[in-house]
């Protein structure tokens, strides 16, 4: 797995368009990305969302299959937690993220990752997160694998 | 005469909606008549929802869509009803439905007009408190999708008309009559929320930080006029102190208003947390009189709201309210124990408005002919809670009185239940079934894609460049067609993809457009039609993905559009048609419990022909109201359920088996065995059903308190009961004292018994009644006599009944001395008493038989709640199911409540059951989990994570060479699972396929994402 390991090298080049994979929930996260089209809510065009009936479908080597190909970010969005259409799911994804982030660490790719959680009634809060993270990678720059 | 098999159902709020999709799911055609131009209600306004802080348009959305796209019901907008005629299973209704000067059958929802018109309109969904155009849509996830011009205000300019490319738009279409057959009707009216202007101290309308709680709940709302920023109207700032102030409009006898609302205690609460959890700096202030959170896990919320948040409560009414006139703060006068005036100024005052009868309720009861109560809301009984007084007639909701989301879903099923037992005779006469062609093996074929791209109008292809991304796709692998349509959706497209798909010989469909959260099920249907699986279908939302949001970059949206289709036509070419289970179901239903909850479910089934098998534990039927005599509202128990048990025993498709116990249950829905042990001589029975009915009950709280059972004068509500309706002790008596939550709300049961307060006054005015010189003091922490209930409480206190409230860490003390009672008590506002009484009577709480509800939940799988109570598997909107499907719960089982409610809800609970019994066969999704059986090492690790308990381990032998070994193999019941595939991720060895969403298909997605060089 060495050849994930990111190293670390600030672009300072404005142009960078990131390209994040964004994993959405059916029943909340995605209604979300919705109200914000619905709501016209604009943030950047860097995120392509894929579509998972609950957040604990996600499963980590996904993550790592990105970062594989060369994937900026990756962020995983789902219920909030007690909201989860199948009861536990986002729980179950909210545990292993949280072991799966210091995995990450070891690579230094923790901040390319996160896991948020997102209802269908936060079209805006869906705007402003993926404004956010977007920039959280552009600061770091793009995935360089060695 | 012939019975129809269609129903209407008049109001389209969640009552309405819940009542319509239970019907429309039981065998007939629902008309859905609504007055607005959207079903949803004032649900569809709410924010959050108490007490789990659900965000309200979430969980009912995908309600709306599912009513909106149901082929057994018609959604009727912008109607109301002109007259009804005939008899119970056969009326012929009148309704006009006004236009809304387009045509709603055209209207595809692209909101193009409302961008263009330049006249703006007062927005009514959000209170008034922002603007939108003339031509509009009630509120973005409207069903039907469809957008109105507002008569009043619109100038006939013409401009929406020019723009409409569905060509919907025509102001000459006038209001339409309708006439409908149909068997039965059921108002859900709702309410109206209280217009507090009256209440000229409060200064709404005048003041402009005074607000009321619904205007206050669209602004915490993310979709509301300020984005879910907390301001307030007179300058925009943060309002930092806020108070809340309750009863306006309720427990009002000076306005007429004598009801309790019901629902204010919480609601507030929740807006109370809710502004804090948005804005920390708010410090919220709840005046109130009673804090009524007497229903499942609410008090726990208002604890939480306390200590968590820090929202403070004071018990006083307000008197009135000054404007400063300088800062718009509001000055807010109010009383302290000792009798001093305090000023304290908040920045927004919040009213915590009650519920009304609807405006239109009078009208309509007048031309329906229907009784309305002294209240203005609709007239039932005890024993019938969803009757009206016209037979055929149905209500269900707030129109009958004042209530919460989850009773009045209850209520919403309780109406269909009884609408079943009318018209089970014209089931299925009415449903339309389609007839589809067998569907092509495409097993071996090569994909061959179709993709069809969607302008939406100009919504999409206004920014995507359309014709590009059509260019692109032809491009990609697999792909043999691809075409753009102006709308994908429009019913002269589905025949285009039909035809294109035989003409192709199209094994795989992608379409480019809006959320599949609405439109995929059409699609699906779509290419069914042609014989393609209906799983072999993608969909791209390059509308909301896309277009909506990058409206300012149209290069960087159409480069995003041809990735994600690049990444759809990766998933697409791995897709594999899926199948639906069919199982067949055994057309007989389970009860277990034989109390009145029980008893009224196994009645309503069986007068539908379904065998019933009705277990009881005890020796007789009728649970806990073998101990009580009346009602609050003085209806004859004993004489209810004497006749309920007659009706249950003369009943042939009813079989009891009284001391019974359940050994086991196995199996799923449709396909139950449950073993059962009955009968003095212990007999054993396998008994197999389609479904189950949990209605155990609850029990009383034995207490350990006041020296309970070591004195003859100090005895349970139920003991006193019984005196009273027996015995004449009570003329011998001179004073009683009543002690209210004795075992309830309390670090052993934090929870409200929601029925002691109205026992201990319905017991109260009864004693008051044998001897009106008697003394009776009842002792309280709230009185909690909710909705029509707080009659008795006025009552009781005109009859001199005394109530003295007590704080909770100061509950009364018990003194014996020389054979004396005495009660010491630190009463508010009165400081120290002594009483002494002749008789202690406890107000005991009810609590669940924990052993036996451990044990049952045990074998049915199914969760418990903190207080050992069964727990539904939504609290708001499916309060009657389990999360495991043929499993329902109704009467105290689910949590403490009287009879009316028990009644509701076993009706209710039939109404869910029915849904199953009536089909012949059900089909199951087939998105699902499935295990490779040779690669599984037998851990378990998916079983823990399922919370459906639609895996197990199933043990098989195997030989090897000389020996033969058990090994453990998951194995998924395809009934069971409901396809959200954290197994899949759970297992180590990655064995469980998550159809649909595999792991070829996920990182065939993910693949594509990047153009590869």
């Amino acid at each position: 797995m060495s050849v994930l390991i990111s190293k670390e090298k600030k672009v300072k080049n404005k142009e960078f368009h990131p390209n994040i994979l964004c994993f959405c929930c059916n029943w909340c996260s995605y209604a979300g990305a919705d109200l914000a089209g619905v709501s016209r809510f604009q943030y950047p065009s860097t995120i392509r969302i894929v579509r998972v009936m609950c957040s604990g479908r996600v499963d980590p080597s996904f993550i790592l299959e990105a970062f594989k190909d060369g994937i900026d970010g990756v962020i995983v969005t789902g219920c909030h937690i007690g909201d989860c259409h199948y009861l536990k799911g986002n729980e179950f994804a909210r545990d292993r993220f949280e072991r799966f982030q210091k995995t990450l660490k070891l690579f230094n790719l923790d901040k390319r990752f996160r896991l948020e959680w997102v209802s269908a009634s936060e079209g805006k809060r869906f705007a402003e997160i993926i404004t956010e993270f977007t920039n959280q990678i552009k600061e770091l720059g793009p995935l360089r694998l060695i | 005469m012939e019975k129809i098999g269609a129903i209407l159902v008049i109001g389209g709020g969640i009552a309405g909606i819940q009542t319509a999709i239970d019907l429309a799911d039981s065998g007939y055609k629902v008309y859905l008549a609504e007055s607005t131009t959207s079903i949803g209600g004032v649900m569809s306004q709410l924010d959050k929802t108490f007490p789990t802080n659900d965000c309200a348009i979430c969980i009912l959305a995908p309600k709306l869509v599912q009513t909106g796209r149901h082929e057994n019901i018609d959604i009727l907008i912008n109607s109301s009803i002109e007259k009804i005629e005939g008899t119970p299973g056969n009326f012929n209704v009148d309704l006009t439905q006004r236009t809304l000067l387009l045509d709603h059958n055209k209207c595809t929802g692209c909101g193009l007009c409302a961008q263009e018109c330049p006249i703006e309109a007062i927005d009514f969904f959000n209170e008034k408190l922002s603007n939108i155009a003339a031509i509009s849509v009630k509120f973005p996830q409207a069903v039907p999708l469809v957008f109105s011009i507002n008569k009043e205000k619109c100038i006939g300019c013409g401009i929406c008309k020019g723009i409409c490319k569905a060509k919907a738009i025509d102001y000459e279409l006038q209001n339409e009559l309708i006439s409908l057959n149909v068997g039965a009707v059921v108002l859900a009216i709702g309410f109206d929320e209280y217009d507090p202007t009256p209440l000229t101290q409060f200064g709404y309308g005048k003041h402009l930080n005074v607000i009321t709680s619904i205007e206050f709940e669209r602004i915490l709302s993310a979709s509301g006029p300020h984005s879910g920023l907390i301001i307030r109207p007179s300058d925009g700032i943060i309002p930092k102190k806020i108070a809340f102030l309750h009863c306006i409009g309720s427990r009002d006898r000076k306005h007429r208003i004598e009801y309790c609302s019901s629902v204010c205690c919480m609601y507030t609460a929740k807006e109370a947390v809710i502004a804090k959890e948005h804005m920390n700096i708010i410090e919220p202030t709840i005046f109130t009189m009673d804090v009524r959170a007497y229903g499942k896990d609410f008090d726990k919320y208002i604890e939480r709201a306390k200590d968590e948040y820090g929202v403070r409560y004071i018990r006083r009414r307000i008197s009135s309210i000054k404007e400063i006139p300088e800062s718009k703060d509001l000055k807010v006068y109010y009383e302290t124990g000792n009798g001093k005036i305090i000023e304290e100024i908040f920045n927004l005052v919040v009213l915590s408005v009650g519920m009304q009868p609807n405006h239109k309720a009078k009208e309509l009861a007048r031309k329906l002919n229907i009784q309305l109560n002294e209240y203005g809301f609709c007239k039932t009984e005890t024993f019938a809670p969803v009757e009206t007084s016209r037979p055929g007639f149905y209500v269900c909701g707030a129109f009958a009185a004042p209530k919460d989301i989850p009773e009045t879903v209850i209520e919403a099923s309780a109406a269909a239940g009884c609408v079943n037992v009318l018209l089970s005779e014209a089931r299925n006469k009415l449903v339309s079934k389609k007839e589809l062609p067998v569907e092509l093996d495409v097993s071996n074929q090569p994909p061959r894609i179709g993709v069809f791209i969607c302008h939406c109008g100009i919504n999409i292809g206004g920014v995507v460049n359309v014709p590009s991304v059509v260019e692109y796709v032809k491009t990609l692998p697999d792909v043999v067609y691809a075409e753009d349509n102006l709308y994908t959706c429009s019913a002269d497209t589905q025949t285009n993809i039909k035809e294109k798909i035989e003409k192709n010989q199209l094994n795989r469909v992608i379409v480019a457009s809006c959320t599949p959260r609405t439109h995929e099920p059409l699609f699906q249907a779509t290419i069914r039609e042609v014989g393609l699986n209906k799983y072999l279908f993608e969909m791209v939302n390059i509308r909301d993905q896309c277009s909506w949001v990058h409206m300012h970059e149209p290069e960087e949206a159409t480069a995003k559009a041809k990735d994600l289709l690049r990444m759809s036509v990766a998933k697409a070419s791995q897709l594999i048609p899926l199948q639906e289970q069919e199982i067949t179901v055994i057309n007989k239903g389970l009860i277990i419990g034989g109390g009145v909850s029980g008893m009224s479910a196994a009645l309503n089934l069986a007068s539908q022909g379904f065998e019933v098998f009705l277990i009881e534990k005890e020796e007789i039927l009728g649970g806990f109201a073998n101990k009580i005599y009346r009602t609050l509202e003085n209806d004859d128990i004993q004489e209810y359920l004497k006749d309920l048990i007659k009706n249950i025993e003369n009943n042939q498709l009813i079989q009891v088996f009284k001391k019974a116990k359940i050994n086991s249950i196995s199996g799923y829905i449709g396909n139950f065995t449950t073993n059962v042990t009955y009968g003095n001589n212990n007999k054993n029975v396998d008994l197999e059903h389609g479904i189950i009915i949990v209605a155990t009950g609850a029990k009383e709280y034995q207490p350990k308190e006041y020296n309970y059972g070591k004195d003859q004068r100090i005895i349970p509500q139920t003991e006193f009961e019984n005196i009273l309706f027996t015995t004449d002790k009570v003329k011998t008596l001179n004073s009683i004292v009543m002690i209210q939550c004795v075992g309830s709300r309390n670090e052993e049961h934090p929870y409200c018994s929601r029925v002691c307060c109205s026992e201990a006054i319905k017991n109260a005015l009864k004693a008051k009644e044998i001897n009106p010189n008697i003394e009776i003091m009842i002792l309280y922490r709230d009185i909690r006599t909710y909705g029509f209930k707080e009659k008795y409480y006025n009552l009781a206190r005109e009859n001199r009944v005394i109530f003295i409230r007590f704080d909770e860490k100061n509950p009364p003390e018990l003194n014996i001395k020389n054979k004396n009672l005495k009660i010491l008590i630190n009463a508010q506002d009165l400081g120290e008493l002594e009483i002494n009484p002749d008789l202690i009577v406890l107000s005991t709480g009810l609590v669940a038989p924990i052993k036996e509800n451990e044990d049952l939940a045990k074998m049915l799988k199914v969760p418990l709640n903190e207080d050992k109570f069964f727990l539904e598997a939504h609290v708001k909107l499916r309060p009657i199911d389990f999360a495991t499907d043929g499993i329902y719960l109704c009467g105290c089982a689910h949590s403490p409540k009287d009879l009316r409610e028990s009644i509701a809800q076993s009706n209710g609970a039939a109404a869910q059951a029915v849904k199953i019994l009536s089909a012949e066969k059900i089909v199951t999704s087939g998105l699902v989990a499935t295990v490779i059986e040779e690669n599984c090492i037998g851990c378990g690790s998916c079983l823990e994570v399922c919370q459906f308990n639609a895996i197990e381990l199933i043990k098989t032998e195997r030989t090897f060479e000389d020996i033969t070994m058990t090994i453990k193999k998951s194995h998924v019941n395809p009934a069971l699972c409901k396809g959200c595939g954290t197994c899949g991720v759970q297992c180590p060895n990655s064995t469980i396929i998550i159809k649909h969403f595999g792991f070829e298909q996920i990182n065939a997605m993910i693949s594509a994402l990047l153009v590869q060089d």
